[in-house]
This record gives C-alpha cells, sequence and structure tokens, in this order.
C-alpha cells in the first residue's frame, strides 16, 4: 500500500475537518483566481481597444473621461467640439488618420455611434453579413449586438435619446440594418455604427420642434455643427512632442492620450486589486495555519497509530512522506477547487455585468495560474513540515510505554 | 535464535537495569514474568528492536540488530518480528484486511491477498475483513492484531501482556490462538504478562525481578 493511499485514507477518516481546509485554501486561491483573471482582461481590454489609436480630441473636460467615452464608450462624453475646428485638426500634417465620432444615442443600452469610414480602417473591420452602412439612417451592428438584440440584416429599430436609458425614443426614424461585422474581440462587438448624418439629423429634429422660427442661418450649415470626439493616428511618432499641446493650448478642446490615461485607470483600480491581493494572501495564510492546526492535532492522536507502523516495518522516512503527502493532497485539492472556483465565479459575474464592453469571461486560462498552483503546493508543504518532522524524530519506544 | 548478551539500560539520570543473559531456540514458547517496573516493557522493547539498550548486544537469527542503521532495522523488524500489544491498536482509517496489507507493504514484501485472507480464516474473523476498526468488538480486534503480527511469518512473535485487558472466556481464546499460530508460523512465542490465567501454559518462565 503506497505512502499516498495511506495518507488519502487517513484524510477521509475526518471528512470535516478536511473539507474545512480545503475550503479556506479553495477561497483564497479563488480570490486570486478572480483577481487575476479580472484584472489580466481587463487591461487586454484596454490595450486591445485602444491599440491603434495616439490621441483622442474632445471639449474640454477630464481626459479620463474622454478617453472613457470615446474608446471604451462606458462613460459620458465631455461635450461637443465645433465640426470646423475638427475639420482644421484633421488636415494638419502630424495627423495620418482622423476618425470623427458623433454619440448620443442608444438603442437598449447599446451605443449608437456616428463615424465614417475611417473607423473602418482604424479598427480592421470586416463583413460577416451585408455592407457597410451608405447613406442615412443605416447601420452596421457588432456581432456582440446582433446576437443580444437579435438583429439581422433588414431589420429596422428606433434610436433612443441619451447612452442607457431608452425613455426618450426617436420615433420619427427608424434605422436599418444593412450589415453586421465580424467579432473583433473589442469594443467594436458591441456598437451600432452609421454616419454621422443621422445621428445629426435625429437632433435636429428635436431642435426644429423647439426653435422653428428663429432659424435664420441656414447658409452657415457647418457652423453650428458639432462632433463628439476624435480619433487620431499620427503621422510621425514626431507628433506626439507637438501634437497633443499644440490642440491644448491653440484650440478651445483637449488632446488625451490613450496609453497615459489607461495607465492612470489601472492605477486607480491597482489599489482596489492589491487590498483584494493581500486579502486572498491573508486568507492563504490563515489556511496554511489551519491545515499545520490540522496534522499537528491529528497527529497527537494519531501518535500511537504511527509508533506502530514503525513497529510494522515502516522507516522514518515513511513516516515523514505520509504526513507531508496528507498536507499536499489537503492543499493541492483545496487550489483545484479554487482554480475551478475562480473561473466559475468570473463566468458568472461576466453574465451578469451589465456593460457590454468590459464584460469578463471564466473561460479564458493563463500560464499564470500555474504559479498558484506552485503556491498551494507550497503551502501544503510549509504546513506540513514541522508536523512532519516530528513523526519522523518520535521516539517510538516512549510511545507504546505510555499507552 | 535469540541471544541477549550483558544487556542493560538505564533512562535519564535513574539507575541501571540489568538483564541476565537470555538464550532462545527457534519454535519455543516462553513466558516473560515480572510485576510492573520491574523493567518488563524495556526489555520487550530491547528484544523488538526499538529501544537501543545503553550497553550489551541482541542478535536475532545471527543478526546483531543494533549494529544495523536504522532504516534497515524497521525493515528487518517489519519482516521477523510480530508483535501484539496489550491493545489492539489499529489504524482507524483503514479496513480489517488493508491493516494487514499495510503490514506486508510496510516490510517491503509484495500484497498477498491469499495470505491475508488464509491469516483472517484461521483467526475466525474473515467475515469482517472490509469492516473497519470502530465496528469490531474487543476481542475481535484482539484476533486482528495477532493476524497482523503473523501476516509476514515472522521468525519471533512477541505478546505484551495480550490478555491483561480481556475476561476469562476471550483471554484463554487469544492464548490458545497465539500458541497455535506461532506453531502454525514455526515462529518463536514469547508472552510478557502478570496474568495468573496464562502461566501454566509455558514450560519456559524467564523472571524479572
Amino acid at each position: 500500500m503506497s505512502p499516498i493511499k495511506i495518507s488519502w485514507k487517513s484524510l477521509w477518516s475526518k471528512p470535516l475537518s478536511s473539507a474545512l481546509n480545503m475550503m479556506l485554501i479553495a477561497f483564497g486561491t479563488g480570490i486570486l483566481t478572480i483577481l487575476l483573471l479580472a484584472s489580466n482582461q481587463i487591461s487586454q481590454k484596454l490595450d486591445n481597444n485602444s491599440k491603434d489609436i495616439d490621441l483622442v480630441v474632445g471639449a474640454k473636460g477630464s481626459p479620463l473621461q474622454l478617453i472613457l467615452s470615446s474608446i471604451y464608450y462606458i462613460d459620458f462624453p465631455t461635450g461637443n467640439i465645433p465640426l470646423k475646428a475638427a475639420k482644421e485638426l484633421s488636415r494638419s500634417p502630424f495627423v495620418k488618420r482622423a476618425v470623427p465620432l458623433a454619440l448620443g444615442d442608444n438603442y437598449n443600452g447599446t451605443r449608437i455611434v456616428g463615424t465614417d469610414s475611417n473607423f473602418v480602417a482604424l479598427y480592421h473591420l470586416k463583413l460577416t453579413q451585408g455592407k457597410f452602412w451608405n447613406s442615412d439612417f443605416e447601420a452596421t451592428i457588432g456581432a456582440g449586438v446582433a446576437e443580444s438584440q437579435q438583429l439581422k440584416v433588414g431589420d429596422t429599430f428606433y434610436g433612443a435619446h441619451g447612452l442607457s436609458s431608452s425613455s426618450d425614443v426617436h420615433k420619427s426614424h427608424p434605422y436599418k440594418v444593412t450589415g453586421v461585422l465580424e467579432s473583433q474581440g473589442n469594443v467594436t462587438d458591441n456598437l451600432i455604427l452609421t454616419n454621422i448624418a443621422s445621428v445629426w439629423k435625429m437632433h435636429d429634429d428635436h431642435e426644429e420642434d423647439n426653435k422653428k422660427h428663429d432659424d435664420h442661418e441656414h447658409d452657415g450649415e457647418e457652423d453650428h455643427k458639432e462632433l463628439t470626439s476624435l480619433l487620431i493616428q499620427y503621422r510621425s511618432p514626431m507628433s506626439v512632442a507637438i501634437f497633443p499641446r499644440m490642440v491644448n493650448e491653440t484650440t478651445n478642446m483637449q488632446a488625451a492620450s490613450p496609453a497615459q490615461e489607461s495607465t492612470r485607470l489601472f492605477s486607480l483600480i491597482g489599489v482596489g486589486v492589491e487590498t483584494l491581493q493581500w486579502f486572498a494572501v491573508l486568507i492563504m495564510l490563515i489556511a496554511a495555519i489551519s491545515v499545520f492546526v490540522n496534522l499537528y492535532n491529528s497527529l497527537k492522536e494519531r501518535k500511537y497509530d504511527l509508533a506502530i507502523m514503525r513497529t510494522l516495518g515502516a522507516s522514518r522516512g515513511k513516516l515523514f512522506l505520509i504526513v507531508i503527502i496528507e498536507g499536499i493532497i489537503l492543499t493541492l485539492i483545496g487550489t483545484i477547487i479554487g482554480l475551478a472556483l475562480g473561473h466559475f465565479a468570473l463566468q458568472f459575474i461576466g453574465h451578469y455585468q451589465e456593460s457590454n464592453q468590459a464584460r469578463l469571461s471564466g473561460m479564458i486560462f493563463l500560464k499564470e495560474e500555474i504559479y498558484l498552483f506552485v503556491a498551494g503546493l507550497a503551502i501544503g508543504i510549509f504546513a506540513a513540515i514541522i508536523p512532519a518532522i516530528q513523526a519522523y524524530r518520535s521516539n517510538i519506544s516512549k510511545i507504546l510505554s505510555k499507552n | 535464535m535469540i541471544s541477549l548478551k550483558s544487556v542493560a539500560h538505564r533512562y535519564d539520570q535513574q539507575q541501571d537495569i540489568r538483564f541476565e543473559d537470555w538464550q532462545i531456540d527457534a519454535g519455543s514458547q516462553w513466558l516473560l514474568l515480572g510485576a510492573s517496573g520491574s523493567g518488563k516493557s524495556t526489555l520487550l522493547h530491547i528484544l523488538t528492536g526499538i529501544l537501543k539498550p545503553t550497553q550489551g548486544s541482541v542478535s536475532i537469527k545471527g543478526t546483531s540488530i543494533y549494529d544495523l542503521s536504522s532504516k534497515e532495522l524497521d525493515q528487518f523488524r517489519g519482516r521477523n518480528i510480530g508483535i501484539v500489544f496489550q491493545r489492539p491498536h489499529l489504524i482507524k482509517s483503514l479496513s480489517i484486511s488493508e491493516n494487514l496489507v499495510i503490514a506486508q507493504s510496510f516490510a517491503k514484501l509484495p500484497t498477498d491477498l491469499k495470505r491475508v485472507n488464509e491469516v483472517l480464516d484461521a483467526l475466525g474473523i474473515s467475515h469482517k475483513k472490509n469492516a473497519y476498526p470502530d465496528q469490531l468488538s474487543q476481542g475481535q480486534l484482539q484476533r486482528v492484531s495477532i493476524a497482523r503480527a503473523v501476516i509476514n511469518k515472522p521468525a519471533l512473535l512477541i505478546a505484551d501482556e495480550p490478555t491483561s485487558s480481556l475476561d476469562d472466556n476471550n483471554a484463554a481464546v487469544v492464548l490458545d490462538l497465539l500458541m497455535q499460530q506461532s506453531g502454525a508460523n514455526q515462529a518463536t512465542l514469547l508472552v510478557a504478562t502478570h496474568d495468573k490465567r496464562v502461566k501454566d501454559a509455558f514450560k519456559h518462565t524467564y523472571e524479572l525481578s
């Protein structure tokens, strides 16, 4: 009979305390797994979405808010910028590509983005069905939208004013779905794309109702048109030094760098992540102590058993091994349960998440999880080492004569 | 077969306990008598190789056992010495047959389930082989511990007060089984006791004063 089987049987003879130990380990590992997976996925999403965007230009306000609203589509825009000023910037020699964005409407919480073909080029978008939007009130939808909203080519829907509520529906102009995008694994999966004019027209209707009579300036059409922001790709690395300063100092707009802002955002989240991490480490530590106490106490009860094993021919080394293996089995099973629990919990969280853009998945496995596994093993050995040494050193003659 | 030569042991600061030289022939059956405190347990531990005496030597089947390394001695004990304790002390987390198999594997002998069944049969407890120790009565447990002691066909079978916690009936049965099993396995039997019920059964006696 192998030492592994002896250890296994011994753990089974006290299922409650073994289960408690495994649970503690599993919780600690589970929390660490969730943190690891979530922070990894979030940072990957942040990187993935801002990959080719060097700068965002929008109305003055919080740069972080500008980035969040124009790249991740999770916060409200800072305001609008005049179309004229935006066009001037687009023609700047520093700029290779400028993508205009007009936000303001949603369909069941999915944002409707008014933009042009530069957006398609920027995100390397491809279609699975239909074609890209062409004329007003034609829309091309992301793969995620098609799935969650049950839309397909040829369907129509009404946009609602605002970015999340669907109370104020624009009943006058229905959108028509002309195409569905291929899944990109970034924000574009959860957007509805249309041309800028559609977004303008939608809102012009509102304004027309209000100020039908005092609208005299039909000739200066471009003058009062507005955009939400511009996504900018630089022509050369040189632009980094000059262009943002130029925008911030000479115009009434602000420039925000996605790289800089996501680093800042991540350092803000980082504090919370770090706290949770320490919390999980603390749980692991308590688990280690609990495994230690469990083995130590059971050793007291089993002193006689172990002495008998020696009289049956088991060497000191074998007793040492039996106790160590018990510790390892406890933490190893705990760790595996914890990893599974972490993945399951994250999948669960992802399922109930409101925002489509930052949805987390429990189905992604990382190389780093091996470290958690190794840590679990190390804790098992660490907690079992003192009891194991005691088993190794025990004086069987003394134990047997005490009866 | 077993010889004890000028053995003495001293615990910490106490006086030496000296033991008379002792020669035990193969297959013989001995009674070790002595009041409590006379060093009976000490002598048994010395004979079974779990307590190294401060002086003297013990040899079993021609091997001077305290010249072996700790690991060799453990294995020698597992293969050549079977011990029956006052209380059965089986491993609670293992079934009856597993308790016997473990004795085979600790002695580094191959698992032999035929032998396990044979021994359990001989002791009349084969119907309990899948039960766990806490499901058996005291008398049944003592039989299992005899089975465990003889499973590897040891040269020396040592019983330490095997009957003192049993009633007359069970005591007679256990003693009978010990004699019978040592005979069947060609083992030398050594029973240490202060139990008067046992005395008459033995021809040879080693008395501690």
